[in-house]
């Protein structure tokens, strides 16, 4: 098979004042003809500096500074601006990460796709829409007649994915770069975007430089695999040897952070139930006015469930799945239109705004942006005792309790008198968890917690809360779209689709003998899921 | 069809807002001091009892209040603003006389100041951090930061007291009797200097919205995805970059555009532009609270059109906007 890229020692000098001097400090690789190459590593690793090398798109400031990349013959790193301008789009395309923002809002599908052709001078204007189309039909979107005159917003994010991928695709590139592409995708959708990958590269043969965070994607499409930490390739090869020996202690750290689906021990549970849902309902109303119909959207509808005290339950589903919204009535963020939310005996949902401030401590929330859901202008000591002692406990008291949480989360007691960015994303997370603590609740909320971090993070902060439900007895209600992460922690799980709940079980149940359609499409579509079961199946042997 | 729905709604609105204005315009003229009919026999000279019944008589002063709210609300349904004793003519009649001369200022200060801030805001946003670009945004600091008064008098003294290119007030020469084209280009010569004035201070405000929404729209996801298509600079810029970066100077531009009938009051007055600014200015100096009124009352209906446009310019713009909403 013929080399379409081949890149000899690159390296990527940052700006001045950045932690490291080299983003990339010389990579090497190659991809053939119809060749996927997955680019693994956490965020900082600068798997996406090197694509965006490539491309010639690297951010003001920083610039290749050493090595070449061979496409076609030529070093494209050192081509003339206007020569690469012809080649992205045409002979190199890029799909990226965030399908919500990597569209023009204002510009219709078709236009957007014809534009590439307009780009690069080629065919007459209707030959363009008519290729748009054709392009559309074959990403595999619906109704593509109806996609050429939509606006980006009408779209989901799927859909917006594989509008993306027309566009990649207009020019029948020889090398597609793929930034992370699924990543913001929930796991079906995810599911059957690799699916159009993979029949793409096979009925193009083009080569693929696959760019993930995730060894469960890895498993599922790459021919090869690169692993970089902090700018250096630590381990290559295939992807077989890889999966199944790694060398790099690098690389096996990350494979053992990888929730696999490894089932945690039943534990015993107790009876007493520290929540009580019963009835669920929460309907968002949008528009309606003068000349407006109403439209409903039931976020959670109908919706009973318990969790023992000392228990984790799991709170899977899809995004729209009203799993959020559940979490969020059970804070009491959003007050529920009808059902009981009964915390101790007592009912959130119908307290008034004065008795709910007094019960506000019993249920608390970690939320998932851990860079957002701290106050930047106060120190993480304030964060910790403003709860407390807003409930009346002496500052002295609460400042005493807030060193010893910042002790138990694994920070130190130092950490209380620091500023939220002197941390990094897991240690933000850490003092979230400690700041819902502080207030001694009964429940904790966890929505999406650990989405943000990176595996190896994850895995840290997931150990903590393990750690925390066996020292402290909690119970946590802990929201995921991610069933791997889910199984590692949770006692029981609960399923949820469309604002129902479909399915609710121990964890060894709904893994093993899941009784509803849509829990075994979820489960089937977990990337690296057959990996995962081999590997299982190879500890137990 | 999809695009009035929402607008006959607002216009619904719309004019709700206008009856409540009229009524607090009611209101106004009964918190002045003193009562209406004093006031006029007293300025008629001609303060005797017998006087003051026959005006409260004649503009129905002696009914009670809520009949008076009535007829005045029924007039102003019938755009009857009532009638100036200070210049012996119907409110509307002056309005009406004076509108245009406003309109041919204040919106030519409008196109000029919107055509040219966008095409500057663009121009020193490409080249951001150049000379050229540090250039422009100096100037357009100057601008923003010279009282409009002291530009307009500094500009009436240097282009024509000094040097006589321009006339320096009024709305065309008098006694000239041009017809024709050449009244047209009597007018523009009266029109240049107030114009530009009036352009400059908003030509500053749009250049600066335009580069600072240009940059921050550039740093934007789907300008990276652009640029991977492989277009070229100035195509990103016109057809990615500005589209977006256009709306907040959308919103602006219907904010001063609601100001197009009583904002150029200053203009008005300093340049001797027969406008309705002016006729405002002289109107309070006078207490002629009808004409007043009237004035009040028009622009505030203006201000409302002008609400409604902009909200139909940002649906064209922006398709998420209908839809969403």
């Amino acid at each position: 098979m013929r080399t379409v890229l081949s890149i000899e020692d690159l390296s990527i000098a940052l700006p001045k004042g950045a932690d490291r001097p080299h983003a990339v400090g010389g990579i090497s690789m190659t991809i053939r003809e119809g060749e996927i190459l997955c680019v693994v590593g956490e965020s900082g690793s600068g798997k996406s500096m090197t694509a965006n090398a490539l491309m010639g798109l690297l951010p003001p400031g920083v610039a290749v500074d050493g090595g070449r990349a061979v496409f076609d013959g030529q070093d494209v790193l050192a081509l003339p601006e206007t020569e690469r301008q012809s080649l992205r789009g045409s002979r190199i395309a890029m799909i990226f990460q965030e399908p919500m923002t990597a569209l023009n809002p204002l510009m219709r599908i078709g236009e957007q796709i014809a534009e590439v052709f307009a780009a690069h001078g080629m065919y007459t204007q209707t030959e363009r829409d008519k290729r748009a189309l054709a392009l559309i039909t074959e990403v595999g979107l619906p109704d593509p007649a109806k996609i050429v005159r939509a606006y980006p917003f009408q779209l989901s994010g799927g859909q917006r994915q594989r509008a993306m991928i027309a566009m990649a695709l207009a020019l029948e590139p020889e090398l597609l770069i793929a930034d992370e592409p699924t990543t913001a995708l929930d796991v079906t959708t995810q599911a059957q975007i690799l699916e159009l990958i993979l029949d793409l590269r096979k009925r193009r043969g083009m080569g693929v430089m696959f760019i993930t965070h995730d060894f469960g994607v890895v498993a599922e499409i790459a021919d090869k695999v690169i692993v970089m930490e902090k700018g250096i390739a630590v381990e290559q090869g295939s992807a077989a040897a890889v999966l199944q020996t790694p060398q790099h202690p690098y690389t096996q750290r990350l494979l053992d952070a990888i929730p696999t689906g490894r089932l945690p021990e039943a534990r015993r549970l107790e009876e007493a139930p520290v929540l009580e849902v019963k009835g669920l309902r929460k309907v968002y109303r949008t528009g309606g006015g003068f000349f407006r119909e109403a439209r409903e959207v039931r976020a959670v509808d109908d919706v009973s469930l318990s969790i023992a005290r000392g228990e984790v339950l799991g709170l899977v589903g899809e995004s729209g799945s009203g799993k959020s919204t559940l979490g969020r009535a059970v804070v009491r963020l959003v007050t529920p239109d009808a059902g009981q939310v009964l915390v101790g005996g007592t009912d959130l949902a119908a307290l008034s705004e004065e008795e709910l401030r007094k019960s506000r401590n019993k249920v608390q929330m970690v939320f998932q942006d851990p860079y957002a859901s701290l106050n930047p202008r106060h120190r993480i000591l304030r964060a910790l005792t403003a709860g407390p002692i807003a409930m009346g406990k002496p500052k002295a008291a609460a400042e005493a309790k807030a060193r010893e949480l910042l002790e138990i989360v694994g920070l130190g007691a130092e950490a209380a008198g620091r500023y939220p960015h002197e941390f990094s994303g897991g240690q933000r997370q850490r003092i979230g968890i400690a700041r819902a603590l502080a207030m001694e609740p009964e429940l904790i909320v966890a929505d999406e917690a650990v989405s943000a971090l990176d595996v190896s993070i994850q895995a840290q902060v997931l150990d903590l809360l393990r750690d925390l439900r066996s020292r402290l007895g909690l119970s946590i209600l802990f929201i995921t779209h991610d069933l791997r992460v889910a199984a590692q922690l949770c006692d029981r799980i609960a399923v949820m689709q469309k604002g129902r709940l479909v399915e609710i079980g121990a964890v060894h149940d709904i893994f093993l003998s899941p009784q509803e359609a849509y829990t075994r499409d979820l489960l089937a579509a977990v990337p690296g899921a057959d990996w995962a079961g081999e590997n299982r199946a190879r500890e137990l042997a | 069809m999809a695009v009035l729905v929402p607008v006959l709604g607002r216009l619904a609105k719309a004019l709700l807002t206008l009856l409540a204005i009229a009524v607090l315009n009611f209101f106004l003229i009964h918190a002045a001091p003193g009562d209406p009919a004093v006031v006029l026999a007293g300025e008629a000279g001609a303060a005797d009892e017998q006087m003051i019944a026959q005006l409260r008589e004649r503009f129905g002063l002696d009914q009670p209040f809520h009949v008076q709210l009535g007829s005045y609300v029924w007039n102003i349904v019938q755009l009857d603003f009532g009638y100036s004793f200070r210049q012996g003519a119907p409110v509307l009649d002056l309005i009406l006389d004076r509108l245009p001369a406003t309109l041919i200022l204040t919106l030519t200060a409008f196109v000029i100041s919107l055509t040219l801030g966008i095409i500057l805001g663009v121009a020193a946003s490409a080249r951001v951090g150049k000379a050229s670009d540090s250039l422009l945004t100096t100037l357009a600091l100057l601008f923003y930061a010279t009282p409009l008064y002291w530009a307009a008098l500094m500009a009436v003294l240097v282009f024509s007291v000094e040097l006589g290119w321009l006339p320096g007030f009024g709305y065309e020469t008098v006694g000239a009797n041009y017809t024709g084209l050449a009244r047209v280009w009597d007018v523009i010569k009266h029109l240049i200097l107030p114009a530009s004035t009036l352009g400059l201070f908003f030509m500053a405000v749009y250049m600066r919205m335009t580069r600072a929404s240009m940059l921050e729209v550039s740093q934007m996801d789907f300008v990276k995805t652009a640029r991977a298509k492989g277009l070229s600079g100035p195509v990103i810029r016109r057809r990615h970059i500005l589209r977006n970066a256009i709306l907040p100077v959308v919103t602006l531009a219907g904010l001063q555009a609601g100001q197009l009938v009583g904002g150029a009051v200053l203009t008005e007055t300093v340049f001797a532009w027969p406008g309705i600014g002016r006729l405002m200015f002289e109107s309070l100096a006078a207490r002629d609270y009808n004409t007043i009124l009237g004035v009040f009352l028009v622009s505030a209906a203006m201000v409302i059109v002008f609400n409604i446009l902009t909200d139909l310019v940002y649906r064209l713009v922006d398709p998420r906007i209908g839809a969403r909403a």
